[in-house]
């Protein structure tokens, strides 16, 4: 029974651990690292990179979820620092672009078709 | 007969000339625009006696220069007799904090070169100084009594910056 009991709190503490692992990941393959050339924290070996990839750990043991994370370094770095940066009124092109090229491309397809330009031999 | 293709070939035409028009003048670079007129942040700091500092306590003074810098670090070296000069300026304070550095190196380094910092503090694993915005050394930002960063510097401060730093405080 003890031994049965011993194993699910390893269970447990391994999943937790390996939880916090995935977030950390997830969370440095999100960082750009701004001395480097388009690298990732996650992918760079240079000081900063180093020095911010503990930063991120220290942030996870204290608790904090990955958006307090990502806000507390853009807060100091600005939104450079995110590869997936937020939706704000400065990049909101960037974001509704795919959408409305999306929409528009479909008009035109709808209307060529309509007009017997395509799909007809 | 031709007009939606053409439509497509201008909206493309339109999409590359704006792409082109925005990206370029886009820098790719950081920069310090998102920290300037922004509230630092309550940092604990450690002295070289092992003191805790808590960095609120500049508020003490109306303007103050913190200051990231090592021994090790040439640009620094290079940047250290403007310091010294601003640390003759009334109303102003020089907090320095040694960034990854050997405390020894750095007395060692202060002897010689002068001591322009009011308070010396240490971050000996560079991890404080994420809380300043600080990506590289060295870094100097100003702050004035509400604790609100009026001005970053990146690299070493040379004579303009010093001339700047004078304008702003006796404004």
């Amino acid at each position: 029974m003890k031994k049965i009991f011993f194993l699910l709190i390893i269970i447990f503490m391994s999943t937790k651990l390996f939880a916090n692992e995935d977030v950390n990941n997830k969370i440095l393959k999100n960082l750009r690292c701004l001395v480097c050339q388009g690298q990732t924290i996650s992918e760079s070996n240079s000081d900063f990179a180093q020095i911010i990839r503990e930063v991120v750990n220290d942030k996870i043991q204290e608790g904090l979820t990955e958006k307090e994370i990502y806000k507390f370094l853009s807060e100091k770095y600005g939104d450079w620092i995110l590869f997936n940066p937020p939706f704000k009124k400065n990049n909101y092109l960037l974001w509704l672009l795919p959408y409305l090229l999306f929409i528009f491309g479909g008009i035109i397809i709808y209307l060529m078709i309509k007009k017997g330009l395509i799909g007809k031999k | 007969m031709k007009k939606p293709y053409l439509i497509i070939i201008y909206f493309f035409l339109i999409f590359i000339f704006t792409t082109f028009y925005f990206s370029l003048d886009n820098k790719k670079i950081y920069d310090t625009e998102s920290i300037i007129g922004k509230k630092i942040n309550e940092v604990e700091l450690t002295l070289f006696n092992n003191d805790k500092f808590n960095i609120n306590k500049i508020s003490n003074y109306k303007y103050t220069l913190i200051n990231f810098w090592a021994s090790w670090c040439a640009p620094c070296r290079k940047e250290h007799k403007n310091l010294v000069r601003l640390s003759k300026i009334q109303n102003l304070k020089i907090v320095g904090v040694n960034f990854k550095d050997s405390q020894i190196k750095a007395k060692e380094f202060l002897e010689k070169m002068g001591n322009p910092f009011f308070i010396l503090t240490k971050d000996p694993e560079g991890k404080k100084s994420i809380d300043f915005g600080v990506y590289g050394i060295p870094e100097t930002i100003l702050v004035n009594q509400d604790l609100i960063i009026l001005k970053k510097y990146i690299g070493p401060l040379d004579l303009k910056d010093v001339n700047e730093i004078k304008k702003i405080i006796n404004k």
